[in-house]
């Protein structure tokens, strides 16, 4: 890597003669196909990684601290010892944190827009989600990660997963899954918000609620009855977190598996349509 | 007759109540640089976005090498690049990556998006730099491989808005001379431009707008003769006396006076040419002295923006600094 930005920016003289070569018309390509254009996209997402690894931070430290925090603040209340509670709520975590993460693909797209970069992509002739398909397949990459940093420190505190390597590695697929398909929410309010801010309080709005007022750190039946409705039926999370932990548990819940299924196609065909009707009209 | 790169006919965008392009009429040959002359705010960067398939009209039609940009936007992506006022790359990547990242997107393969992009930092001066962060390059760098990214694939038509605004004279120039090279070689170049001189050194045919609707249209020389050969810049001492010296300098060029801000400066057309001209702005300024009007300072020079608009619109450009 040079350092010397003068030197470049004064020798630089435009010759016709190479510039020329450069512009000479070449056969072009035919365009990419959808996949090799999201594909590319992704690529770029593991770029930014590489040049900006400190932003890692967030899915490694933050699902750490939240699983530590958790086990040893209720571990003793709910369930006797925090080792047992371990058992109980690691798989919950494990999705309270990578569903929270989901929100910075929304900053990601909010942070392009305001720079020009993302009026570059739109006027190419290409797959028009596949800007966005290839932010969501860099975040899936985190996803993986933070679930396996949440699982590593679960096995050293004492969690033991009935369903092993297999149970575990299902549960977090299901995981990933169903988050790839929830950032789409994500992708539109990063299109339709004017700021990072704005999108960043927006996704407390939406997580905190659906995160909190599920299965992840209680059993549901001693809740009352109208909040039981919410947290047991309606509430996605709540039916993640069931699969994820039937998964893990070895005995996969195939009704809970087909909910989440369900959720994670409804919210593609909601949210990403809506995205692209945002990211046409921009 | 001549292939028309960009056809408009009544283009129309409104932002709330504002209608940003009001009625935007368009013909820009092929093969050409076409300068879009006029002062922020007037719809330029709106046009361009739109003609770009970055902002569906909300009325009127617009055509790209025959292609509608609502119905074909797609036919109308395939022949267009766009560098924007703002650096459309990826600042959080190398130049190099930045490059091969657009090229694959282009449909290279990976062997032969690599080679196209070395071709190119190379030719735009970048290798040394091309394996830095696009945030750390220097303005002019900035605008350079901007431009080298909007030629991966040779377009027929490349916008560029306002490629020069906050540009040193040094990059000014390499960016001056990138285009001539460009529209040498068959692309057409639609120039958004504040700066009259730029639009005269490079554009055949110059639209200027205002308001969102072209007000005049035609070559350099055609636009400068409407507007006058020059103008006289004068500085008196005596603000008082400026109310005189506008009536007598009115007279005695027969043309419109524009009082400047500075309140005893005023600055008036000269219709003549070359000679002519540097003799009747002499004749204007002994009427001043003949009428014991105190001149501390006076000037001929080429019209300026501000003039242009003035002689087109009768209101000033509503940017002042860009006059100068």
């Amino acid at each position: 890597m040079s350092t010397d930005t003068s030197a470049s920016t004064t020798a630089y003289v435009p010759v016709a003669e190479t510039l020329g070569t450069v512009l000479a018309p070449s056969s072009r390509p035919p365009r990419p196909s959808a996949l090799s254009a999201s594909v590319t996209f992704g690529w770029r997402a593991m770029l930014k990684i590489k040049h900006v690894p400190e932003q890692l931070f967030d899915v490694t430290a933050f699902p750490i601290m939240m699983t530590l925090m958790f086990t040893f603040l209720f571990g003793g209340a709910l369930a006797g010892s925090p080792g047992q509670y371990l058992q109980f709520v690691l798989p919950g975590i494990m999705v309270q944190s990578v569903v929270m993460i989901t929100m910075y693909t929304g900053i990601e797209v909010n942070k392009d827009i305001e720079r020009g970069v993302f009026d570059r992509f739109r006027t190419l002739p290409i797959w028009r989600p596949s800007p966005m398909v290839g932010y969501l397949l860099g975040d899936m990459l985190r996803y993986v990660m933070a679930s396996v940093v949440i699982l590593i420190v679960g096995l050293i505190l004492g969690f033991r997963p009935a369903g092993g390597i297999a149970g575990a590695a299902a549960g977090i697929a299901v995981l990933v899954g169903f988050s790839f398909a929830f950032s789409w929410l994500w992708t539109m309010l990063g299109l339709l918000l004017r700021s990072e801010k704005s999108v960043m309080g927006w996704s407390m709005m939406v997580l905190f609620p659906l995160t909190f007022l599920s299965n992840v750190f209680v059993d549901p039946s001693t809740m009352p009855g109208w909040l039981q409705v919410f947290v047991v039926h309606i509430n996605p999370i709540s039916h993640l977190v069931a699969s994820v932990r039937s998964l893990m548990s070895g005995q996969p819940n195939v009704a809970e598996l087909g909910w989440v299924l369900i959720a994670g196609v409804a919210l593609i065909a909601i949210f990403g349509s809506l995205t692209m009707r945002l990211y046409n009209r921009k | 007759m001549t292939e028309l790169a960009i056809e408009t006919r009544g283009l129309i965008k409104t932002f709330g109540d504002t209608r940003a392009v009001d009625g935007l009429d368009l013909a820009v040959p092929a093969g050409m640089v076409y300068g879009v002359l006029g002062p922020n705010g007037a719809g330029k960067t709106t046009a361009v976005r739109m003609l770009a398939t970055l902002l569906r009209p909300d009325g009127g039609e617009g055509r790209v090498f025959g292609h509608d940009i609502a119905r074909e936007a797609d036919a109308v992506r395939n022949r267009v690049s766009l560098t924007g006022q703002y650096a459309s790359v990826d600042e959080d990547l190398t130049g190099m990556e930045n490059l091969v990242l657009l090229s694959r997107l282009l449909g290279h393969r990976k062997p032969a998006a690599k080679e196209r992009a070395a071709q190119l930092l190379e030719a735009f001066g970048l290798t040394a730099a091309g394996g830095r962060l696009v945030k750390t390059y220097s303005g002019g760098m900035r605008r350079r491989i901007d431009i080298a990214a909007s030629i991966l694939n040779t377009p027929d038509l490349l916008f560029l808005d306002e490629p020069t605004t906050g540009l040193d004279p040094r990059s000014r120039n390499q960016v001056w001379d990138i285009i001539r090279i460009v529209v040498a070689h068959g692309t057409t170049v639609l120039l958004t431009t504040q700066y009259l001189e730029e639009a005269d050194r490079l554009a055949g045919r110059i639209a200027v707008i205002d308001r969102g609707k072209v007000i005049a249209e035609g070559t350099p020389g055609e636009l400068k003769s409407s507007v006058g050969a020059g103008a006289v810049h004068v500085r008196l001492r005596d603000a008082g006396q400026r109310p005189e010296a506008e009536r007598l300098l009115a007279k005695a060029l027969d043309a419109p006076v524009y009082l400047e801000a500075d309140p005893v400066a005023l600055t008036a057309r000269v219709s003549a040419d070359g000679a002519a001209a540097a003799e009747q702005a002499a004749l204007a300024l002994s009427e001043l002295a003949g009428a014991g009007i105190v001149v501390d300072d006076f000037s001929l020079g080429q019209p300026s923006l501000d003039e242009v608009f003035l002689a087109l619109t009768d209101h000033p450009a509503t940017e002042k600094e860009i006059a100068a």
